[in-house]
């Protein structure tokens, strides 16, 4: 299938660029399937060019790159810049890559793709690439006193840098901007501020109540996952996803084993299939209460906030009942669940729906309705479909402005393609929708979780395959086999094949990636993730110029940012 | 109050009025009771930068309820709040600003550290984390966990109710010196 999708784009590659140049290209499919084009870098901007202009992809999600120092087996050039293309259309994924040597040059692909502006940067602020022409190649996640470029394999890990001083109010170029006569006055929101949830910053310049130009900083939570990431085995990586999106942490516990699963080649059983359904669903409601609870609260109603939380409250005893923790879970393995659930578990969930489903109806009569919540979402912060797409929306967001596009239907993974349930989209985009969306999102996973929870599987939570999954402890403690299992699983690790891919489950924000590259040994030789919120922050600035200081702050909760997400 | 006197106008005698005035007064250290009442009206600034955040919005919400210790006033304004409480991890760009934060607050003032990142780096040995908040202010109380449980919070702030009551001496406070490689404000 996807042999087919590389052939078509090939031929029609071939009579877009010149023979000689196309003769360096390089197509092919990885072992997963994951459909590769490899470019010199020269030819960069022109075939983006191309995916774009002939409606091959719409959408960019995602930028990175990946230092091969240590692993330099037929290469010539130290790094790899990687860009991951999706279809909204045929849903196909192409990922394309173009080698760049230490102190080269690769050219920006802003001019063609303007939502690769933060992920170049971050590539940039990371591995010291640099792009060319790129409108404002800062670094965008480590202070500005860093030195080095920390995701270089030559950086250690634990070398800390001070910072002496927060920046001042700063702003990109912009030919077009002219202060001229305009009475401007510099305001400041965040990083401590309440609305900006702990780590956010705003930079504006006001003129009277209108924001006349708007700038972010990023990276005060940059708690450098990835590098992490690198430097422990592959299961001790999973605590490290649930602070990533730590609204939702089983969600990203999800998409990480997912991803390592896929690479391995492990399919795990419908009963952890099951249960991690269950998980991420329940995730996704108790996510889309933070983010309503919290955007409700900046606009001023508190009461709705106390609501919610009640009932995150009864989703964090459950997930207390099948691990002991309740924020920061850890509850997959590469293989399945971590452990079983206790009896009676699935039905406590099936009572806990039905006390949100009251806490839903709740929460609607609270604002749905409330005419200050109306005033204050409806027409703020609307933003077409081709905006949201060109920006790299996915998920809610996306969704609110009428694209319907959920990775959940469109790529199912697990059983959801045997499930009822629908995708509700929104038309306008705006802060209202978003709610909308939102609210109606949850009802549709608590549809989902009942189908799930009624009929569970019956079976094993986990794989048994020796080279992947610790032995139980009672082997461990009771037979020989069990301690040889354990011991060598410990001192080998999990050692996925060598190889490389991308990917993607439908997280409460949108499209979270991962993109792992495995060098045959026991850690990840690089795993970057493509956080979902963080190409919906990259069109904030934009999304603010021009309008009110008080819209700043309902845009801003609609978003959903997470720190560790968008930081990392 | 402790003050006996002498004649009154009831025409009472001055050990009559000491002896009435203890169904309705009571006698103490002007000390004690400044500490009492600091003790039952913490009003928290809550520095809340990650996962220890969401945690602490829990300590807050309606089945903790904070509010029970008298510190359910949380004010964003460091001018405004005794109580610091960190929840999450300070990394090295934040550092300066939680230092300012810090020194905008007004004395007498008190901090919590919440979770392993904001007392240790946790298990953040990482570039860009910084290793424990103790290293540019002068901490009160350590709550551990990753995160630590709203029960531990709550234990963590009646930890510093009793230090604030019994005036426990804070060597840690007296001692401590602003951390050199940052700049100060202004
Ligand atoms: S201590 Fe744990 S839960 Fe708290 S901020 Fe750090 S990683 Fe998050």
């Amino acid at each position: 299938m996807s042999m087919q999708n590389l052939e078509n784009l090939k031929a029609e590659l071939s009579s877009f660029v010149s023979k000689e140049r196309f003769d360096s290209f390089k197509f092919y499919v990885t072992p997963v399937g994951d459909d590769v084009l490899e470019v010199p870098k020269e030819d960069i901007v022109p075939v983006v060019r191309f995916l774009r202009e002939s409606g091959k992809f719409d959408f960019l999600m995602d930028v990175c790159g990946a230092d091969y120092l240590n692993n330099m087996q037929g290469r010539q050039k130290r790094f790899d810049v990687v860009y991951h293309f999706f279809s909204s259309r045929t849903y196909q994924r192409l990922r394309v890559k173009a080698q760049v040597g230490e102190n080269e040059r690769i050219d920006s692909i802003t001019s063609v793709w303007k939502c690769a502006n933060w992920f170049e940067r971050e590539t940039y602020d990371m591995f010291g690439i640099e792009f060319a022409n790129h409108p404002y190649l800062t670094r965008l996640l480590c202070h500005h006193e860093f030195v080095g470029h920390p995701l270089r394999k030559d950086y250690v890990a634990d070398q800390q840098q001070h910072c002496s001083s927060a920046l001042p109010l700063h702003f990109p170029p912009d030919p077009n901007w002219n202060p001229e006569g305009r009475s401007l006055v510099p305001l400041n929101i965040g990083p401590s501020h309440p609305a900006t949830h702990g780590t956010l910053r705003i930079m504006a310049e006001i003129e009277g109540e209108t924001i006349a130009r708007a700038n972010v900083e990023l990276g005060y939570l940059h708690r450098c996952f990835e590098k992490m990431a690198e430097t422990h085995p592959y299961n001790q990586v999973i605590p490290y996803t649930d602070r990533l999106n730590y609204c939702s942490a089983p969600m990203n516990n999800i998409g990480y084993c997912k991803t390592v699963e896929r690479l391995l080649g492990v399919e795990i059983p419908p009963k952890a299939q099951a249960m991690r359904i269950i998980l991420a669903e329940l995730s996704r409601i108790i996510d889309h209460f933070v983010c309503i609870g919290a955007n409700a609260v900046d606009l001023g109603a508190l009461s709705t906030f106390f609501y919610l939380f009640t009932y995150r409250e009864m989703v964090y005893s459950l997930f207390e009942k099948l691990c002991g923790a309740r924020l920061t879970v850890s509850l997959t393995r590469v293989g399945g669940m971590a452990q079983d659930a206790p009896p009676g578990w699935f039905d406590e969930v099936l009572e806990v729906c039905k006390k949100i489903r009251a806490g839903i109806d709740d929460l609607e009569r609270l604002l749905s309705g409330n005419k200050i919540w109306i005033q204050r979402t409806q027409g703020v912060g609307a933003i077409s479909a081709e905006d949201a797409i060109a920006w790299g929306y996915t998920g809610p967001c996306l969704r609110a402005a009428g694209v319907n596009l959920d990775l959940r239907k469109v790529q199912p993974y697990y059983f959801y393609d045997q499930l009822d349930f629908d995708v509700p989209i929104g038309s306008t985009g705006d802060v209202y929708d978003r709610y909308l969306v939102r609210v109606a999102e949850m009802r549709e996973s608590l549809k989902i979780i009942e189908q799930v929870a009624k009929n569970v599987p019956e079976g094993d939570y986990t794989v048994r395959d020796k080279g992947v999954v610790l032995p139980e402890k009672k082997d461990v403690y009771g037979n020989i086999e069990g301690l040889m299992n354990h011991f060598m699983l410990i001192i080998k690790g999990l050692r996925p094949p060598v190889g490389e891919i991308y990917d993607v489950t439908e997280a409460a924000n949108g499209e979270l990636g991962f993109y792992l590259v495995s060098d045959g040994s026991g850690r990840p030789y690089r795993l970057h993730v493509r956080p979902p919120c963080f190409a919906i922050y990259q069109s904030f600035p934009e999304q603010i110029t021009g309008g009110l200081v008080a819209d700043v702050i309902a845009i801003l909760g609609s978003m959903n940012l997470i720190g560790g997400e968008l930081d990392r | 109050m402790s003050q006996a006197v002498e004649t009154s106008n009831s025409g009472m005698s001055g050990k009559e009025l000491v002896e009435a005035s203890r169904s309705f007064a009571f006698t103490t250290k002007l000390e004690a009771i400044l500490a009492w009442g600091r003790k039952n009206s913490l009003w928290p600034m809550p520095y809340g930068t990650a996962c220890c955040g969401i945690e602490f919005m829990s300590v807050m919400g309606p089945k903790y309820d904070i509010a029970r210790f008298g510190a359910e006033v949380v004010r964003f304004s460091p001018r405004q709040a005794d109580l610091l409480i960190v929840a999450g991890t300070i990394t090295e760009k934040m550092a300066p600003i939680l230092l300012h934060i810090y020194e905008q607050m007004l004395e007498p003032k008190f901090v919590i550290s919440m979770g392993a990142c904001a007392s240790s780096g946790g298990f953040y040995r990482a570039y860009h984390v910084l290793q424990g908040i103790d290293r540019i202010i002068p901490v009160d109380v350590f709550v551990p966990g990753c995160p630590p449980a709203p029960e531990a919070v709550m234990d963590g702030v009646m930890v510093l109710q009793r230090m604030i009551a019994e005036n426990h001496p804070r060597p840690w406070v007296k001692n401590w010196k602003r951390p050199a490689w940052i700049k100060p404000v202004g």
